[in-house]
């Protein structure tokens, strides 16, 4: 049973992790909130954008981990202190690399992240627009093309259209 | 005992499940119909080992077997018997064993209802069904078995994680996963399609309804999940763009592609290549969810087992499936004979509009998921990609796509006027602008969310003017308008139900994000705080006992304009077994709005810290994803009459000139 005792070790502790993780977010705290409300609503907006580092895909403004708080308080005392939105998040960026930003900058590496819709889109597009000609065209060349109708069918169509028209 | 037959079921569902993907192929080559036939008894009897299986699971976690360790690991004695029944897929083994539960159930009902299918088309999309179940089936008995004992039975369990002891959270699994494993008919269907190298209107036909009932059911299961992280974590979120809430949406974007272009195929016969396409993707991609829940590859909240071996063996299966899917397309789908032509306005375009944004919005999804893997494996670099960035991609694909939705059902098959459908849709431009202006009268500035507004009010109206269309509501005596009301395929009522669905969604979407209040304060006992008209008077906290937990409420009087309306208990509950709490937030609800209470820490003085929100037509999210998937019921209470009966070309033809068509 040596290894079914391992792998349920692996278990507890696994579990005992995910609750470290799993604890209920309270985020914000009370003292934390600034009395300018101006300047309360610029940190909420930045918090959003930074990552909690040690949580998993939660913004400093969702996470009730320390380090959040931390980062919260950094956030406000900046703020307090004059600096503008980018200055801190420049700052951020130059204590804890890129990782911090839950919105990553365009640069060479992260290039084809924020192409990637631009991209799939003109593809799409320029797929779509080829199958169609070529569709079109291999129906026009097909052999067993039909003859033009004759006037009065032509009459009877436009009748019969009109007619769906008005009823649809 | 039960265990032991439990895992002796899974077995015996392997070894059918093995039969049966290899003899009804064999059959269908040789034209031989006792082999093809095997696949018609072999599913049915699969379904019925694999539920004897999780019915022996479900046995022990209600018996509290604590010898069995998946039990142990995840039950206690005092939970209430519901939980015990819901934490058998609360779970990593036991949430598979669901999956192939799942998966065997659909495969069944597939050789029920395929009756009416070509021998040995049924044959190759049964035999395909079950090279997925094998995998399957050897992934659980290999990797994740449930039913492994314990050499000495422990006296008590260990308790589910108590954020998962929730109703809400009970039905999320299963709805989710009929939805994933629902669309692998569509996938078995495709890949027959493949094999056989031919597909017909009446594939889509036949498809359709499984894709519908799946889509449903993933649709109902993601807006099941959402509405739980807005009630449980605590913080009044309700979308995260957690990399396993990406997982199910990828799957869902595409059959929401899916069932749009199989229309096309099924009225017009077009898109044939593509719509196939498609199918194999819907279920890759519900193969890939599946993947980065299970493997852990991207750890979040929802991940609750990871071990990298089962992560190697989801990736196999992964690559097996979806490599080997791809590649049959690429070598047959040339021999598929396409249909009829279209021009680019029409109704056919216009759907193909439909899909190449949906599949971007997918692609965006997707590479923003795996972005950050992949970089850090190239380059060693680390980012995150998080809401930020999906907010900013996503969102601006999805207001084209909701800009056409209202054209799309009233442009004609083939050639359509989009001069004469602009003017029919003349109202819902007023409507639209009038919810702008009102909106903009009421709110002032910024004019974004009001042009929000305005486009929901599109999208609804456009719905709307739909059925007033399709009837001649406006034009036509009441007799003739009832007479054509009635007329109407229930499919035209379901799209158009859906449609409207979307945009009430749209409408709780700006509601909440633009207009939502919050307070964040400590509070004192006879202490208040006021948010938007509500006054919330702090009445003191008491503490409670629950069956496997103790929890301290906090109990507020809620008064609006100063009359009391209601009082509102939010609570912090403590489960000793696992040494955990949560916060059950406190929701009061006002017509669409919310008001949201939920605690914090309680201070050495007494004081609380408590966040209030509110939360301005935040159920219409939640109430617009009902309203499309009973949309997607009428459309499936239309085609159940016609499932697999193919009418002949002449009938056909002679109902779709007296009838509406369709969508």
């Amino acid at each position: 049973m040596g290894k079914s005792r391992a792998r349920w070790f692996c278990l507890v502790g696994f579990a005992a992790l995910m609750l470290a993780t799993t604890l209920p977010a309270v985020a914000v705290q009370p003292d934390e909130v600034l009395s300018d409300s101006k300047l309360e609503a610029r940190a909420r907006a930045l918090s959003r954008e930074l990552r909690c580092m040690v949580c998993q895909n939660q913004s400093i403004d969702d996470s009730d981990a320390p380090l959040a708080r931390d980062l919260r308080l950094l956030v406000r005392e900046r703020l307090k202190a004059g600096d503008t939105d980018t200055a801190i998040i420049d700052f951020l960026v130059a204590r804890y690399g890129q990782f911090v930003l839950l919105r990553p900058r365009f640069e060479w590496g992260t290039a084809l992240l924020w192409l990637t819709p631009l991209l799939v889109l003109c593809i799409g597009i320029a797929a779509a627009g080829m199958a169609w000609r070529s569709r079109r065209n291999a129906v026009a060349s097909a052999p067993e093309s039909v003859a033009p109708l004759t006037q009065v069918e032509e009459k009877q169509l436009a009748e019969i259209v009109a007619g769906q028209d008005r009823r649809s | 005992m039960i265990a032991e037959i439990g895992h002796f079921a899974l077995v015996l569902a392997l070894a059918l499940a093995i039969v049966q993907s290899i003899a009804p192929l064999v059959g269908a080559r040789r034209n031989d119909a006792a082999l093809m036939g095997i696949a018609g008894i072999t599913a049915p009897a699969q379904a019925g080992f694999v539920a004897l299986s999780f019915a022996a699971l479900t046995a022990c976690y209600v018996t509290s077997d604590f010898s069995v360790a998946n039990v142990f690991e995840n039950s206690h004695s005092t939970m209430p018997l519901v939980y015990k029944i819901t934490s058998v897929w609360g779970n990593h083994e036991g949430s598979m064993l669901l999956w192939v539960f799942i998966l065997s159930f659909f495969g069944a009902l597939v050789a029920f209802f395929a009756r009416n299918l070509p021998p040995s088309f049924k044959a190759t999309v049964l035999a395909v069904q079950a090279w997925v179940a094998v995998a399957f089936y050897l992934f659980i008995l290999m990797t994740s078995s449930p039913f492994a004992r314990l050499a000495e039975a422990p006296f008590e369990g260990r308790d589910l994680n108590p954020i998962l002891q929730d109703f809400g959270l009970a039905v999320h699994p299963p709805m989710l996963y009929l939805g994933y494993v629902g669309f692998s008919i569509s996938f078995s269907f495709a890949v027959a399609a493949l094999i056989e190298g031919r597909i017909n209107a009446a594939w889509a036909r036949f498809v359709r309804p499984w894709t519908l009932v799946a889509w449903m059911c993933l649709t109902l299961g993601i807006a099941m999940g959402s509405y739980w992280a807005y009630y449980e974590l605590g913080w009044g979120g309700w979308w995260f763009w957690d990399p396993v809430e990406n997982a199910s949406l990828m799957p869902w974007l595409v059959g929401t592609a899916l069932l749009h272009s199989a229309v096309v195929m099924e009225k017009r016969e077009a898109l044939k290549i593509w719509t196939v396409l498609l199918a194999i993707l819907t279920f890759s991609l519900s193969l890939v969810g599946t993947f980065l829940v299970r493997s852990g590859v991207l750890t979040s909240v929802h991940t609750f087992a990871s071990d990298p071996s089962r992560g190697v063996f989801i990736l196999c299966i992964l690559i097996v499936f979806i490599g080997g899917a791809l590649a049959l397309f690429a070598w047959r789908a040339p021999l598929l004979r396409q249909g009829g032509l279209f021009a680019p306005v029409s109704r056919e375009g216009a759907l193909v509009l439909n899909n190449l944004f949906i599949v971007t919005a997918c692609a965006t999804v997707f590479v923003g998921t795996l972005y950050p893997l992949a970089l850090e494996a190239v380059t060693g670099e680390k980012i995150s990609v998080g809401a930020p960035f999906f907010n900013l991609t996503f969102g601006p694909l999805f207001i084209p796509l909701l800009l056409i939705v209202p054209f799309g059902p009233l442009l004609a098959w083939k050639r359509a006027d989009l001069a004469g459908v602009s003017q029919r849709l003349g109202g819902a431009f007023v409507v639209a602008l009038l919810g702008i202006g009102a909106t903009l009268a009421l709110n002032g500035q910024p004019v974004l969310p009001a042009l929000g507004v305005g486009l929901a009010m599109f999208v609804m109206a456009g719905a709307v003017t739909d059925i007033v269309e399709r009837t001649s509501l406006l034009r036509a005596p009441l007799g003739t308008v009832m007479q054509r009301a009635r007329g109407l395929p229930r499919s035209s009522w379901g799209t158009a139900l859906a449609h409207f669905g979307l945009g009430v969604s749209l409408l709780g979407i700006i509601g909440e994000t633009q207009w939502g209040a919050e307070r964040i304060v400590t509070l004192k006992p006879a202490e208040k705080v006021s948010i938007r008209n509500y006054d919330f008077i702090f009445d003191g906290s008491v503490n409670r006992t629950g069956a496997n937990y103790r929890e301290t409420v906090a109990k507020f009087t809620v008064r609006h304009n100063r009359e009391v309306i209601g009082v509102v208990e939010p609570s912090k509950r403590t489960f000793p077994s696992r040494g955990s709490s949560t916060t059950e937030a406190a929701l009061m609800t006002r017509g669409f709005s919310q008001l949201y209470v939920s605690l914090g820490d309680q201070n050495a003085d007494g004081s609380l810290a408590v966040r209030i929100y509110h939360k301005p037509m935040v159920l219409l999210i939640w109430l617009g994803a009902v309203v499309m998937v009973l949309g997607g019921g009428l459309s499936l209470s239309d085609r159940r009459l016609r499932v697999g009966a193919p009418r002949s070309a002449k009938s056909h033809a002679k109902s779709s000139a007296s009838m509406q068509p369709a969508e």
